[in-house]
């Protein structure tokens, strides 16, 4: 790498521009879904696209003021994702259906507690205060959709959704937030020592018992939601994330190694015992088999119809609102990559696959960029959390692996998803601020936990957009 | 640290590459495969209200679209002589898929097909409701009718009448039938009850894998010994002189089971046997002795010369009953049993009635055609399938010599009650048993022989030896006369 040095620039033009064509796709798609369903510039329309608008520029806004030297890409490519994700799902609501409008409703939430994390927080570092109370929020979290009474039992096989009010919630998408701070936490205050000790094996430098104890809290917590809120999905997003984090705290692969041993020892002892598990696998391999076609709970109808959409699709698409996505189950939640594909085709699917692959890419670049460990920590355990979710649902819905019930960030229908991944935008715009801004040597305000660990000497200059 | 991040970046990259890789499997690589899968309702759904095109036999619709007059779905699927055509013409139903030519013409039907390209750009400017292509088919309605009526009602069993030299099928049915109009309803509902009950019915599969009836597949019996000759006289051990021995029963090392020679006909006359008489009798002891000197891959070979277990290419695409030819891994017993059609042998009456048609066409087998035209909307025509030879079955000295044998079988064999007067006839029955006294009755062959211009083939299904002897040569008469008097 060249030690360049240059001058950090804001760049929070670049981010009006992009955020305006951010817009303009999000809005054009709602308009072309009008057009199709002939309703299309009543004053609903103008209302609702103006406040997505307004809620983006407010975004935009709070960035100039707070965190002016925040990556100009992040938030135009999350406002375009779910601004599709929108016109998706007004396309596939049935008349009297309002899921559209619940899902602006929710983004605007969303945006609102992002911006607030910005405008309060000021410094990501200051989260490291509460690495142990994070941890204890994550178990609570994690916790509740099980305790009677608030939890809303148990929905399409799993128990992961809680009831406020009229409402229900999924707190364990914003226990992976909680994880992450938890995890940046204890690892960056302790990499040293369990860098340090540990016996050699081969190439591999294997941890100390003792040192394993994070390991297996978070092997703990994944198989624990696995079986307990019976949720494959989140229990692997959970167990990845701390792999990646430990990887990166300690540069020994020989965590990753025994990280896959003990999800992969787990995963397999779990499909034997749980028959949820089992069902998904049979429902993966044998999707096309008449018996598991057919089988009522846990059957692959759900994933076959997706495929027929996504084929139907081919390379260009039937156009929005001109194919039949409503044929497939959760067509805008679990499945909405699959009606994507289907009227957007595979050009449109690659640009939203590509879209989370610059953004997951500039959380890794503010992750690189940052000068202290715990914010490299959270910003790379939160960019490989998104890319992995992503995975995870895409690789189900295109029968790559075994279709589990995570959502789609900031497209599928769900408030819950919503407001977790912009909590993470929000996190992630204000690390690339301390990474792209100038160095900043003054000590954080009442700093109780920037002792000198907190603060990795550069290694490298680094590079502005 | 900063290694680890962007290995932590390398590695999410590449599983994007893997979604990448995914996601064009489905949409481009694999997606014609998931577009025509059975369960996919997407295509059909596309144009179930649309005005699609109609099936025609000599100028009748037997398939065709009306105004259904609901604001929802503009036009419904009628079939005006539902039971007769229902083997060829299939359903096309919103939710169980569609079947038949309704399935294999699909594209043509809807107007989707390349060759109406022009003909969709001009509807897409002028606005007009998409239009589909008409077909019209080779079926002779009369010989059609004919053969539906020679299969007695509550009779399992189907006809098939070809032009050999063609390869064109003039009538082609089975009983039990269906009323595809049942299927077909936009009622929802209505549509899965009836389905519900039609099911009942042994012999009744709708099952969308499952185009025509004549696509079942069934114990040959002794039609199968035509391919036994035909693999003897190309071995070059055999000539049309060859004595075959005869034995009444034929017994095997160390069993106590014994093939007995055919119990029906003059068989125990004679301890061995040329062709002809073997044939005329259908003896079954030669034809195991042959098969046993052979072996079991010469036969096998020339099964699938004459098409058995290979692709048909007909338009009904009846691959899904191309069953598995002659059996592997035979013993002694199982080698003579399967030579004479029992065992595990399995052909449909479709294949039965092409290796009849390849004898009677100096050993070339052609493709089974149904289609004579496709007419856009306007009735310009814009195909018309020609006679295509599919393969090589034997040569025309085999084929000949064959001929001349089938017909002396109906001359003076047991196959008599075919002939026609003033015709020579080429024919061979079979009796396959099922066991318990039932049987599988057959009938193929072909008139004149000499210059052949149509081949029949009948099975009757689970009759006992009278009411199938009753049942196949017999019609087949009727059916030669019909053809040939016109």
């Amino acid at each position: 790498m060249s030690q360049l040095s240059t001058t950090p620039k804001p760049r929070r033009n670049v981010e009006l521009a992009l955020l305006l064509l951010a817009l303009a796709v999000g809005i054009g798609a709602n308009m072309l879904v009008g057009v199709d369903q002939e309703k299309a510039f009543d004053s609903d329309f103008w209302f609702q696209s103006g406040l997505l608008a307004v809620a983006a520029l407010v975004f935009h806004g709070v960035l100039r003021f707070r965190a002016k030297y925040a990556d100009p890409v992040i938030l135009p490519l999350v406002v375009a994702l779910n601004g599709v994700g929108l016109a998706m799902i007004h396309r596939l609501d049935p008349p009297g259906d309002d899921t559209g409008n619940n899902q602006l409703r929710w983004t605007l939430i969303a945006m609102a507690v992002a911006i607030a994390v910005i405008w309060f927080l000021k410094d990501h570092r200051i989260l490291r205060r509460f690495t142990f109370i994070s941890l204890a929020a994550s178990a609570l979290l994690l916790v509740l959709p099980l305790i009677p009474g608030i939890s809303a039992g148990e929905i399409l096989g799993a128990r992961v959704w809680i009831r406020l009010g009229p409402m229900t919630f999924q707190p364990g998408e914003v226990a992976k937030i909680t994880l992450a701070i938890f995890f940046a936490g204890y690892l960056s205050s302790n990499r040293d020592l369990i860098l340090l000790a540990g016996r050699k094996i081969g190439p591999l430098q294997f941890p100390r018992f003792k040192d394993m104890g994070p390991m297996i809290t978070a092997w703990l917590v994944s198989i624990g939601v696995l079986i307990f809120q019976r949720d494959l999905g989140s229990s692997v997003l959970f167990f990845g994330l701390f792999i990646v984090m430990i990887y990166v705290a300690t540069s020994r692969i020989s965590w990753v190694v025994i990280g896959l041993a003990l999800i992969l020892g787990g995963g397999f002892a779990a499909s034997r015992v749980f028959s949820h598990v089992e069902l998904r696998i049979d429902g993966w391999l044998n999707a096309f088999t008449e018996e598991v076609y057919g089988r009522a709970p846990g059957g692959s109808h759900q994933i076959v119809q997706g495929l027929f959409g996504m084929a139907n699709g081919g390379l260009v698409g039937t156009g929005l609102g001109q194919g039949r996505p409503d044929l497939v189950p959760f067509a805008n939640s679990d499945m909405i990559i699959a009606s994507l594909g289907e009227e957007l085709g595979l050009i449109g699917l690659f640009a939203i696959v590509l879209m989370y692959l610059l953004l997951f890419t500039r959380g890794f670049r503010a992750a690189l960029g940052t000068r202290d460990a715990f914010g490299k920590l959270l910003a790379c355990g939160l960019s490989f959390a998104v890319a992995l979710q992503c995975f995870v649902v895409i690789g189900g819905v295109t029968r790559l692996i075994p279709l589990t019930g995570l959502t789609t960030p900031f497209l599928a229908a769900g408030g819950s998803s919503l407001l977790a991944n912009w909590i993470i935008v929000g996190l992630l715009l204000m690390i690339s601020h301390t990474a792209r801004g100038p160095v900043d040597t003054t000590p954080l305000p009442a700093a109780k936990g920037a002792e000198s660990t907190g603060i990795d000497t550069p290694t490298e200059a680094v590079k502005h957009l | 640290m900063n290694q680890a991040i962007r290995h932590s970046w390398v590695a999410a990259i590449a599983m994007f590459a893997l979604i990448f890789g995914a996601i064009s499997y489905v949409q481009v690589v694999g997606a014609e495969e998931l577009e025509n899968n059975p369960w996919n309702q997407r295509a059909i759904l596309q144009d179930y209200c649309n005005d699609r095109g109609a099936i025609v036999v000599a100028g009748t619709p037997v398939a065709e679209s009306v105004e259904s007059g609901s604001e929802t779905c503009a036009f419904q699927r009628t079939y005006p002589q539902p039971e007769l055509y229902a083997g060829i013409t299939g359903y096309f139903s919103q939710n169980y898929g569609a079947t038949g030519l309704e399935q294999a013409m699909r594209e043509q039907l809807a107007g989707n097909a390349d060759q109406l390209f022009l003909d969709r750009v001009g509807q897409l400017f002028l606005g007009n409701q998409p239009k589909g292509a008409s077909v019209e088919l080779t079926i002779d309605p009369e010989i059609q009718r004919l053969a539906y009526d020679l299969i007695p009602d509550g009779q399992r069993g189907s006809i098939v009448v070809t032009n050999p030299r063609t390869g064109a099928i003039l009538a082609m049915v089975s009983k039990p039938s269906y009323n595809p109009n049942l299927v077909a309803t936009q009622n929802p509902s209505e549509e899965s009850a009836n389905i519900n009950e039609l099911v009942k019915v042994p012999g009744i599969n709708l099952n969308p894998n499952v185009s025509g009836p004549t696509g079942e597949l069934l114990a040959p019996g002794s039609v199968f010994k035509l391919v036994d000759i035909a693999a003897a006289l190309a071995s070059g051990k055999y000539n049309k002189d060859s004595e075959l021995p005869n034995p009444a029963e034929m017994p095997f090392p160390g069993i106590q089971y014994k093939l007995p020679n055919y119990a029906g006909g003059n068989c125990y006359t004679r301890d061995t046997a040329d062709f002809a008489f073997a044939l005329q009798q259908s003896c079954n002891t030669p034809f195991a002795s042959i098969a046993l000197d052979l072996g079991r891959d010469a036969i096998a070979e020339q099964a699938k010369k004459f098409g058995f277990a290979e692709d048909m290419g007909d338009q009904l695409k009846l691959g899904y009953a191309r069953g598995n030819g002659f059996p592997d891994d035979l013993d002694e017993p199982g080698l003579a049993q399967s030579a004479i059609g029992q065992r595990d042998v399995r052909a449909t009456p479709l294949q039965v009635a092409m290796m009849t048609a390849a004898i009677a066409n100096d050993g070339v087998q052609m493709r089974p055609n149904l289609i004579k035209t496709l007419r856009s909307p306007d009735l310009r025509v814009i195909d018309e399938p020609q006679p295509e030879q599919l393969r090589t079955s034997t040569t025309p000295e085999i084929a000949n010599q064959i001929t001349q044998w089938m017909t002396s079988a109906v001359s003076e064999g047991i196959a008599n009650r075919a002939a026609v007067p003033g015709v020579d006839v080429a024919g061979k029955t079979g009796t396959a048993e099922l066991g318990n006294g039932a049987n599988n009755s057959w009938f193929t062959g072909f008139a004149p022989a000499n210059n052949p211009q149509v081949g029949v083939t009948i099975v009757m299904e689970g009759v006992d030896i009278n009411t199938g002897a009753q049942l196949t040569s017999p019609n087949a008469k009727r059916i030669f006369e019909a053809v040939l008097n016109k």
